[in-house]
């Protein structure tokens, strides 16, 4: 199943590889231009390349669009029918929470609702090593809601991940969204 | 000469401040205050590292927000608005070939940026005024965590450098436009017009088609100051509207702080803010690049009138593009975060890969190249775009963004390594090809600590934005603190970065002082003794 993990091992080595790549055409480029003699670039190679920068630059988002499994819920998620419903409030940095731990079944899809009354916040889930699940801004006086599906069992730790003055820094629920079986016909 | 001579007089002798006429005084003093406040970003950025490793004693957890938030501000309007104001207000008339408008306003623009920044990073950091430059509303009139008093100083300072700023633009424009006395009556519409990019348009649809009155580089600048102005009013309006809650606040009226929407508000600022990070930085850039490569190459620029038409592209993305910023905003219109957001924004991977590809193929025209300092320096600012724009093009993805959006990832490989290596590479590219016209031919003390400024600069550059990223792809977040060592690893090897960085700029920070002389960094701040419009004198 793809999640965020795999997304963003994903991202790294497309990225460092890019990096890599990039570094030493820029070396190679610095070594060369001190040697030889003058050469013209053809139009032909730029218009190549402008080209290629525009398929890369499209192509990037109907790729991740069409391959990472929240794109298109996230973008059209009113069309679809949440397993469970989370509602929760924040006010002068703190989180309230329906009940004090969230319990969801693994292939759940939950929407987490969530209404600042002051600041404008962030609001994430986090495993517990710190990677990040997802996150949404949380912005008074708008509705901010995110549909999600969870496909693994698992233990998170919710945190505004918006800065809001310093007292946001400790805005953390260590533990509170538990992801456990899931629910087999009878239960 | 010994040591202390040199350090008193300079690098034998040569740099001498009385030569020196108002406009070369006006443009050294940008760059050294310019330097100064970058001085006080590195060391800030430096503490803010430790502070993440551990938090040391000396600072409280307000004020490490405090550092945070002046941190980008000076940065940008304390170093990176003085070099380029002094670079830009010598460099449009020097290639325009006539007298700057006004060397009284360019030294107001001077006063202004300067006193501006030292108020607001002096009232952050008396009063830990801490809302962040992002200011989402409705923090900044949150008077529960900030004093109002230091909020009121604070948006103050800011105020003053958006009005040098407006001070600055007028003068490019009126230098571009003007007729100098005893001069021809100059076509100032056209040339206003050449300058916009409005003659180069015009003649897609012309059988004769107009020449162009402005230089490149100049039509680079005059286009980046269109962002500028739009800028400077979305700064300085939403600075009155804060000013308005905290005047308010201290009479002892409490306005409702949430009587502006907060998601109207957010766009309206990153609108405004974008108009710098995406609109006039790149096309500063692009048009710093199209100077520096045909000045080090001595060759006309390789596809001229594209570069030209793709500046243009670059000013109307700019207007267009704010909307990645909100794509973790569920109450965003859908419509916003796919145009704006995603697709405008790839337009940037284009304009910015295409000002790339044109500064090499111009350089490549003219092989074989010395390796000097102007050009290594400028080809290590195009490898720093060219490793930071994909990053931000990733992360400006509905899908990716949920994942990466204010993690350390955005401020490492995409900011940092675009500000640091990208853009401040080129500025040191820009300072090492004028320091000889603006000193007169002094020399350069070492040539040694200028390999030592560039190795480290661009090796501490790069690895900042990389361990930055690690440890964003691993969940850490930005604008927050982490205080049982979660993220040390990367957070140390980012220290030992940015250490690699504050070398770099000792090193250049010396050679320069050592080059020109205490003497020589004192005369550049009294009067000129030449009375002069003109740029330089033959001595």
């Amino acid at each position: 199943m793809v999640d965020s993990t795999m997304v963003l091992t994903g991202q790294t080595i497309a990225y460092t590889l890019y990096c890599l790549v990039i570094i030493l055409l820029v070396a190679w480029f610095a070594l060369r231009i001190t040697k030889g003699k003058s050469g013209v670039v053809r139009p032909v190679l730029f218009y190549t390349f402008v080209g290629f920068l525009t398929v890369l630059g499209v192509s990037l988002h109907i790729i991740t669009y069409h391959t990472i499994p929240w794109a298109e819920m996230d973008l059209n998620r009113t069309e679809y029918t949440p397993d469970k419903t989370f509602r929760i409030t924040v006010r002068d940095h703190q989180f309230f929470m329906p009940s004090e731990k969230l319990i969801i079944n693994v292939n759940d899809k939950v929407m987490f609702d969530v209404k600042s009354e002051d600041l404008t916040y962030g609001f994430g889930l986090f495993r517990s090593d710190n990677s990040m699940l997802f996150q949404m801004q949380v912005v008074p006086g708008h509705k901010n809601d995110i549909l999600w599906h969870f496909g693994r069992e698992g233990v998170y730790t919710i945190r505004s991940t918006e800065y809001s003055g310093p007292k946001g820094v400790h805005m953390i629920l260590k533990d509170a969204v538990v992801v456990v079986p899931e629910r087999t016909p009878n239960q | 000469m010994s040591f202390i001579k040199t350090l008193i007089n300079g690098e034998q002798g040569l740099f001498k401040s009385d030569t020196l006429t108002p406009m070369q005084k006006m443009t050294l003093r940008f760059v050294v205050v310019g330097l100064i406040y970058f001085g006080f970003v590195v060391i800030e950025g430096m503490l803010m590292r430790i502070y993440e490793v551990k938090p040391v004693s000396f600072i409280t957890e307000q004020q490490f927000f405090a550092i945070l938030t002046a941190h980008p501000l000076v940065g940008i309007f304390g170093s990176t608005y003085s070099i380029v104001c002094g670079a830009f207000l010598f460099l449009v008339p020097f290639l325009m070939k006539k007298p700057l408008w006004s060397i009284k306003l360019g030294n107001w623009t001077f006063l202004l940026i300067t006193t501006g920044t030292f108020i607001f990073w002096f009232a952050g950091f008396v009063s830990h005024y801490a809302p962040l430059y992002t200011l989402y509303w409705p923090l900044p009139a949150d008077f529960s965590q900030f004093s109002v008093w230091g909020g009121t100083f604070f948006i103050v300072g800011i105020a003053l450098v958006m009005v040098g700023t407006a001070l600055f633009i007028i003068n490019v424009f009126k230098t571009i436009a003007y007729t100098p006395e005893g001069w021809d009556k100059q076509p100032a519409g056209a040339l206003l017009s050449s300058a916009l990019g409005i003659t180069g348009f015009s003649n897609l649809f012309r059988k004769n088609k107009k020449e162009h009155l402005v230089p490149l580089p100049v039509a680079a600048v005059a286009r980046g100051s269109v962002d500028m102005a739009l800028n400077t009013i979305t700064i300085l309006f939403t600075g009155i509207l804060i000013l308005v809650y905290m005047i308010g606040n201290i009479l002892g009226y409490d306005l409702k702080e949430t009587a502006i929407d907060a998601l109207l508000y957010k766009n309206w600022f990153w609108w405004g803010l974008d108009l710098i990070a995406d609109g006039l930085v790149l096309i500063f850039v692009a048009g710093t690049w199209y100077l520096l490569a045909t000045m080090i190459s001595g060759k006309p620029l390789f596809m001229q009138n594209i570069a030209r038409a793709a500046l243009l592209v670059e000013l109307i993305v700019s207007w267009t593009v704010w909307s990645h910023h909100l794509l973790s905003d569920q109450a965003q219109p859908n419509m916003l975060k796919v145009l704006s957001g995603e697709m405008v924004t790839a337009f940037e991977l284009i304009t910015q890969g295409l000002a790339f590809f044109i500064a090499l193929a111009t350089l490549w025209s003219a092989r074989p190249l010395k390796m000097t300092n102007p050009l290594k320096f400028l080809l290590g600012g195009l490898l720093g775009f060219a490793l930071a724009v994909p990053a931000g093009i990733m992360q400006a993805d509905v899908g990716l963004n949920r994942i990466l959006h204010n993690t350390q990832w955005v401020v490492g490989p995409h900011v940092h390594v675009a500000i640091l290596v990208g853009l401040t590479m080129t500025l040191y590219s820009a300072i090492y090809i004028l320091f000889p016209v603006l000193t007169n031919n002094a020399k350069m003390y070492s040539q040694k600590l200028v390999n030592i400024h560039f190795w480290c600069h661009l090796i501490g550059g790069i690895g900042m934005g990389a361990f930055m990223g690690m440890a964003g792809l691993n969940g850490m977040l930005r604008r927050s603190l982490y205080i049982n060592g979660e993220f040390n690893i990367y957070m140390i090897l980012a220290a030992l970065s940015g250490t690699l960085i504050l070398t770099g700029f000792i090193a250049f920070f010396y050679n320069i002082v050592m080059s020109v002389g205490l003497k020589g960094v004192i005369g550049i701040f009294t009067p000129a003794k030449i009375k002069t419009k003109d740029l330089v004198i033959d001595i």
